[in-house]
């Protein structure tokens, strides 16, 4: 048993797994909805958005989470707006802004003259280097984000499934459209520590495909996506601790072989189930 | 148990093909005028126009639909029947002209709206049970924060008996035939119980019994003076089902009772270059979809062109 209890020995180990449990949590939560709505690339698209408020709150001396909100969130509502706006399908507008806010990440990084390893570890995600007050910051947003959707998660449902139908009977699908993105933006700014801007897509997306494979009930796919985000960040830091490798990559890696096993042995898609109809036909 | 129409109703109405000179009453009187001792209808458009972007689909509407009332909107691919519908729930807003809804805005009494949307509109692959599906309809009232309670877990499980699907409960969406999604999607409906239906093609392409089940329904709503209005492209449908006919085609062309559909001026002016005459009989030769669902990827826009120039001869 050493080997579980010996990493619970330094506090740097036990404020990660704090942190990336969160992480996972909110993430599975936002990416259950972000995945029956679509929006998969949105996360990918949002997260590098970020980019740019993360140099930018570093040249300035401001706290991170504060520019990659503001940047985040501009590019969501500016990528809604566009949409609506304009006579582009949502994954162009959504390509644009992505490279564009990206590159102007790049340039402001390119600014700075010396190395700067703080900047590599929001490209690649370093949680087992997380503070107490960045882990106390994480933890207001994350209960911001999941109580706005405790609130809200019925409508939220509602306007993801018929959104017609839903705006017809009354509730405000363009609000809570806006809404949404802005949970994306802020869910992805609690996750640039953990898992870094390049691989947050995974933690929102994986959890909840897996159960997509795995559960035909909205309640039962939320579910399964939260335990399977909350339990990958245990394994992969544990994985990291030992082998002495990447943490986000690793705790991303759990949940790719998640997804993997329930590829293969899900009700749907799996391969002992494809095995058992060609058996009995 | 269709109930048989009474002959009264058929001769309330007369046929009238809509003119653009005059009619109805001017838009300043839009409340009673014309209804002294009559209840205010609860549909009422006057000289509306709308349309996508820049493209105009629905020109001079004149409309009034009385509370009560059940009525097929008929028309072309593209003649604006989803766009009318979807004007009147205030999804679309309208260019011009005045629109009132249950005496308001469109709108502005949404939750005694019930919308149902066509069925190519829908991701069954969605996680939702039938009666997942049935309870959004009490979402609206509920609010955010307040769970579904006993009362609406009842009106839930009645609408489902009302449309027969109650066995079928507990299934996925995508693991019912055509007919039990209609039939589930009109559950819904009920259970929000509204003052107006708004349905887009609610039985097309389903089987004569789900079609007979669900028309029996909506008689009975409209009986007890909900207003409901559906767009069909089945004209034997609407002529036999509904007691109301307004046909559509980049205007409303005509509105009137049910014989409307068997009116040869009235279908050459609705379908234009679509009607085939053989000999007597008129044949509307209009791309319908009557099958229960659309191949994979294959995307209908039902609404993508505006109405064809036949209005204004």
């Amino acid at each position: 048993m050493t080997f579980l209890t010996e990493p619970l020995a330094y506090e740097f180990f036990v404020r990660a797994l704090a942190a990336s449990i969160l992480v996972g949590l909110v993430c599975a939560v936002i990416g259950t909805y972000m995945v029956l709505r679509g929006l998969a690339f949105m996360g990918d698209a949002l997260s590098h958005a970020a980019f740019p408020g993360v140099v930018a709150a570093y040249l300035l001396q401001l706290p991170f989470y504060l520019g990659a909100t503001i940047a985040a969130v501009g590019t969501a509502l500016a990528i809604g707006w566009i949409t609506r706006r304009g006579r582009l399908r949502g994954d162009t507008t959504i390509g644009v802004l992505f490279a564009g806010m990206f590159a102007f990440g790049i340039f402001l990084f390119s600014t700075i003259p010396n190395y700067v390893g703080d900047l590599f570890g929001f490209l690649f995600g370093e949680v087992l280097g997380i503070s107490g007050a960045d882990l106390a910051a994480l933890a207001v947003l994350s209960v911001i984000v999941l109580g706005i959707v405790t609130v809200l998660w019925k409508e939220l449902l509602y306007s993801t499934f018929d959104p017609l139908a839903a705006a017809a009977s009354g509730l405000p699908v363009a609000a809570l459209e806006y809404l949404f993105l802005g949970l994306i933006a802020l869910t992805i700014v609690i996750s640039l520590q953990a898992v870094g801007i390049i691989l947050v897509v995974a933690m929102l997306v994986t959890p909840a495909a897996t159960a997509q494979l795995l559960a035909d009930r909205f309640s039962r796919l939320m579910a399964i996506a939260v335990v399977i985000g909350t339990l990958a960040p245990i394994c992969g830091l544990y994985l990291s601790f030992w082998t002495n490798t990447a943490s986000g990559a690793l705790i991303v890696l759990v949940e790719t072989s998640a997804f993997l096993l329930a590829l293969a042995l899900g009700p749907r898609t799996g391969l002992l189930r494809a095995r058992r109809r060609t058996g009995l036909a | 148990m269709t109930s048989p129409d009474p002959d009264v109703d058929r001769h309330v109405q007369p046929v009238h093909l809509v003119g653009h000179a005059g009619e109805p009453a001017a838009p300043g009187h839009r409340h009673h005028a014309g209804h002294t001792g009559g209840p205010p209808p609860s549909v009422w458009l006057v000289d509306v126009s709308v349309g996508y972007e820049d493209k105009v689909v629905l020109e001079d509407v004149d409309l009034e639909l009385a509370a009560g009332s059940l009525t097929a909107v008929v028309g072309p691919n593209g003649g604006g029947k989803s766009t009318l519908l979807k004007l009147i729930a205030g999804l679309l807003e309208p260019w011009g002209g005045t629109i009132s809804v249950l005496g308001g805005r469109p709108g502005e009494h949404a939750r005694a709206t019930a919308y149902v949307p066509q069925a190519e509109a829908v991701d069954w692959s969605f996680p939702v049970a039938a009666a997942d599906v049935v309870m959004m309809g009490r979402y609206p009232r509920l609010g955010p924060l307040r769970r579904p309670g006993s009362r609406d877990h009842a009106a839930v499980a009645h609408a489902l008996e009302l449309v027969g699907m109650t066995a079928h409960a507990r299934r996925q969406i995508g693991a019912l035939s055509g007919g039990q999604r209609r039939r589930v999607f009109l559950a819904r409906a009920l259970a929000s119980q509204p003052d107006l239906y708004l349905l887009d093609e609610p039985v097309t392409g389903v089987d004569n019994a789900t079609q007979e089940d669900l028309m029996t329904v909506l008689d009975a709503e409209a009986r007890s003076g909900k207003t409901v209005i559906a767009s069909t492209h089945d004209l034997a449908s609407a002529a036999q089902h509904f007691r109301s006919i307004v046909a559509v085609n980049g205007t409303v062309v005509a509105q009137g009772d049910a014989s409307l559909v068997l009116d040869a001026d009235v279908l050459m002016r609705t379908y234009g270059g679509h009607l085939l005459f053989v000999g007597e009989r008129a044949v509307v030769l209009d791309d319908a979809h009557h099958h229960d669902e659309a191949p994979d990827g294959e995307v209908h826009h039902h609404e993508g062109t505006p109405g064809r120039g036949t209005r204004r001869p």
